[in-house]
């Protein structure tokens, strides 16, 4: 799937986007932020603290514990800060 | 209903904005809001707003849908802009229109608290010294101001 990065997210990873291949076991929001906490050290600082990390599969809003399942784009941002 | 929902790099003029929604008799109420770049007691020289666009429109599209749920409006605009931003330059602009001001004032309201914590922009502080720009962090009042709406039916 595609994943997508946003403001300090993006910073701290250093890529606005790229494809992942979690493994079968990654099933939630929450199961994808725990596997890309440990893909190394810039993506264990954007995503240190998951509670300040929101997320979006195909372009909607979703809570950590949404299933993936078969959504073609996963986007993780921080709270947003428009208006 | 007419809607005009519109993310954009370049600055708006607010009087053509709300012209092209062409507003007919049967309206009463017309309110606007626009939202500026503060200059933060003249230490922020710009703000630069990151967007994820396709998920903006979509987000923006739904929130006007939820306002149109909650109170019978004859149009809406919503444009928000994207890029560099300098002190004092208009960054979003909102427009309601209905028969009667309360239901315009309560939608144009909750459009911007609902935009604020849903539609995907994020502002970096550019500072007039130069130095290096901080992500603006999200209020907790901007939650909270969103949350009154979620029990609030439309009191009209």
């Amino acid at each position: 799937m595609k994943a997508r990065y946003f403001a300090w997210v993006r910073e701290r990873i250093g890529l606005a986007e790229e494809e992942i291949a979690p493994p079968a076991s990654v099933k939630t929001i929450a199961d994808l932020i725990a596997w890309q906490q440990q893909r190394g050290e810039n993506y264990a600082a954007a995503f240190a603290n998951a509670a300040t990390i929101r997320a979006a599969l195909d372009r909607q809003h979703v809570k950590p514990g949404t299933p993936i399942a078969a959504a073609a784009e996963v986007a993780f941002f921080p709270p947003m800060t428009g208006g | 209903m007419k809607r005009i929902l519109r993310v954009q790099e370049k600055a708006f003029d607010a009087a053509a904005e709300i012209a092209a929604l062409e507003i007919d008799s049967a309206t009463g109420a017309l309110v606007t809001f626009t939202g500026l770049c503060r200059d933060e007691g003249g230490t922020l020289a710009a703000l630069e707003i990151e967007a994820y666009p396709e998920m903006a429109e979509a987000e923006i599209g739904r929130v006007v849908t939820e306002a149109e749920r909650r109170w019978p409006l004859d149009a809406v605009l919503v444009v928000h802009r994207t890029g560099m931003i300098g002190a004092g330059e208009a960054i979003v602009l909102v427009a309601t229109a209905s028969a009667h001001r309360d239901e315009a004032f309560h939608a144009a309201e909750f459009l911007m608290d609902y935009l604020k914590t849903r539609a995907p922009f994020w502002k970096k502080a550019h500072r007039r010294d130069g130095s290096a720009g901080d992500w603006v962090a999200a209020k907790d009042d901007d939650e909270a101001a969103a949350a009154r709406w979620i029990s609030s039916k439309p009191a009209l």
